[in-house]
């Protein structure tokens, strides 16, 4: 009986193995025939080929906020996967069209509750676009100084609760306390530690304080350093190398028709980053460089988050360098408040204060698709306007909700424990899926 | 500014020209604003536009990034789908926006639905986004594997984005203020 247990398990795997390197198409229609046999045949199967429909979630942990799965299972073999979401949706796009424009800034940041420099960027630059504001250099700079400090932020708490799940618990401690230090330094620059609303359209809220500049340079020695400590911990870790590697396996080729982008696509092979080939703000002024993977596991794509960290680090110190000097808001004074010193002095200022405190500014009709790269991938803001002070409607292209798609390729044929390393490695943020 | 590349307006006449000769009367209008390339087609033609778009050697819109729909409630037609298309080589975006007139406007039927061909097997990108659009505008998506509520409940009714749905319509319900929906738990 063992010994037949044990060649039974031994097929699984292989036939586990083969399912992920296959056309992806196939073993999907296989399960589902696979699953209605199995019914019929019913109680004279053994207990370990049994089909079992189990609910994952919506409150699991190891879920990542609160995502549900409905998987098959044949054994610990997964042959059917449907993501089931919904449970976070607060209807976030209805209500910013009845709010004016600049007061919608506040509500996308909470979409993608760890990404929120990337969501107003998307949303102020697509704003920009619609009326033709040009933003001053220094904003620019400013922007993506925050934005890459987000990014690294945004990668630490992946890569904690990653590690977490996989097993590696020190992991969280060590990430969570760098990114404090990512927090203590927003909390400086805009008073607020997550949700800071510092980008307004035409640039950003405030000038960084006295003494920033040398608390990021302190930060930008510090990181790769850590960094360094992360990958002793965990590069030839074996469980984490036996966890990781050789699961997960999605071609290039299936990626890309499922519209997935960031460093899931990146760890494939694919040298695809928005800020190479479109430079927005001013991407273009930096030297940096694009990780790509070979194999598209789960290990690449845990090389690959690291290695961009290493790459925003470089982009920040970069922008401390150069950061021009001047405005770092336009002075438009249709979109941009004035100074509060001229409100006491110039009547002008005081209207157009008026104006943009009660109603707020309007765009010309017209709509705009406008994306960037966020930690995920491509995020694009959709924004139609209609003439008045409120946007006719607001949509977010969540890279997370696309990349989810992808889970089904990722799992199925694998093992269950896989199954959350994949989901791990996917990096989904439900706040944003859902929206 | 960013550049978000598109083709100029001479290459998107003679990409609108070359689903014409396709397909005739398929393309309504070109537009170009805000440096983005936008055409605009009619629904039954949705189809043949993307495949044209992907397959065509010299044109390669292979990525599908975003679909996403919207409504301009006092315009006729009412709806519109827009596809998001990229050329990964020359990195170069085109907007493809379907137009779709609401039937209830015309047959007076409330419960009728806009119907549009599901683009799935073109791009199967598409499959979560177009429940979205489903979900949130009732726009139904023929020959779409899977066409369910994403985002709201399965038994909720109505098309929460849709212009006339009002926001804040619905009672929130408390245990102060449930006696007021008698038997809502049903």
């Amino acid at each position: 009986m063992s010994d037949e247990l044990l060649r039974d398990e031994a097929d699984v795997t292989e036939r586990g193995v083969d399912r992920n390197t296959e056309d992806p198409s196939a073993p999907l229609m296989d399960a589902t025939a696979e699953i209605a046999e199995r019914e019929l045949e019913g109680p004279g199967l053994e207990p370990e080929q049994e089909v079992l429909t189990i609910n994952m979630g919506p409150h699991h942990p190891a879920t990542h906020g609160v995502l549900r799965l409905i998987v098959t299972l044949q054994g610990e073999r997964v042959i059917e996967l449907k993501p089931v979401m919904g449970y976070l949706h607060t209807g976030i796009e209805k209500s910013c069209e009845d709010k004016s424009y600049w007061k919608v800034i506040p509500f996308v940041e909470r979409m993608d509750y760890l990404s929120y420099y990337f969501q107003m960027e998307a949303f102020c630059g697509c704003i920009e676009r619609m009326v033709e504001l040009e933003i001053p250099p220094r904003a620019k700079y400013l922007r993506v100084l925050h934005m890459e400090l987000d990014r690294i932020m945004s990668h630490l708490v992946w890569l904690g609760t990653t590690a977490l799940d996989i097993g590696a618990i020190s992991m969280l401690w060590y990430c969570f306390r760098e990114r404090d230090t990512i927090l203590d330094l927003f909390e400086m620059s805009s008073g607020q530690r997550m949700h800071t609303r510092y980008f307004q359209v035409g640039g950003v809220f405030e000038d960084i304080p006295a003494g920033f500049e040398k608390k990021v340079r302190a930060f930008c020695a510090l990181m790769p350093t850590r960094i360094d400590q992360y990958e002793a911990l965990l590069d030839r870790n074996e469980i984490f190398l036996q966890r990781t590697r050789e699961v997960g396996i999605v071609s290039r080729e299936r990626l890309l028709e499922l519209g997935v982008t960031g460093p899931l696509l990146r760890a494939a092979g694919e040298p695809w980053d928005l800020r190479k080939v479109d430079p927005y703000l001013a991407y273009g002024d930096f030297d940096f460089k694009i990780p790509v993977g070979t194999v598209g596991d789960g290990y690449d794509r845990y090389r690959v988050r690291l290695q961009e960290m290493r790459e925003s680090v470089r982009i920040i110190e970069q922008a401390l360098d150069g950061l021009p000097e001047g405005p770092w808001i336009s002075d438009d004074r249709k979109f941009v408040l004035p100074p509060r010193e001229e409100l006491a002095t110039s009547m002008e200022a005081l209207i157009h204060h008026f104006k943009l405190v009660t109603e707020g500014f309007r765009v010309p009709p017209g709509e705009l698709y406008y994306s960037i790269e966020s930690p995920r991938g491509e995020l694009g803001c959709f924004v139609v306007a209609d003439g008045s002070s409120k946007p006719a409607r607001v949509h977010f292209r969540d890279p997370s909700f696309v990349n989810l798609q992808s889970l089904r390729d990722m799992s199925v044929g694998g093992l269950i424990a896989d199954l959350i390393q994949n989901l791990g490695m996917l990096d989904p943020i439900i706040g944003g899926v859902d929206r | 500014m960013g550049n978000q590349l598109m083709p100029d307006a001479p290459g998107l006449e003679l990409i609108a020209q070359g689903i014409e000769e396709g397909r005739e009367g398929t393309v309504i209008e070109t537009s170009v604003e805000h440096g983005k390339a936008t055409l605009i087609v009619r629904p039954d033609g949705v189809l043949h536009t993307l495949s044209w778009l992907r397959d065509t050697p010299d044109q390669g819109y292979r990525f599908l990034s975003s679909l996403h729909a919207a409504d301009y409630l006092p315009a006729t037609p009412r709806f519109a789908v827009h596809y998001e298309l990229l050329c990964r080589e020359r990195v170069e975006r085109i907007n493809v926006k379907a137009l779709l007139e609401d039937p209830a406007d015309t047959n007076g039927d409330a419960e009728k639905l806009p119907e549009l061909g599901s683009c799935v097997d073109l791009f199967p990108t598409a499959e979560f986004q177009e429940r979205e659009a489903y979900d949130f505008f009732g726009i139904v998506f023929r020959g779409h594997p899977d066409l369910r509520r994403i985002a709201m409940p399965e038994d909720y009714v109505g098309w929460p984005q849709r212009r006339d749905f009002p926001i804040g319509g619905e009672p929130v319900l408390y245990t102060h203020n449930e006696i007021e929906a008698p038997r809502w738990f049903e």
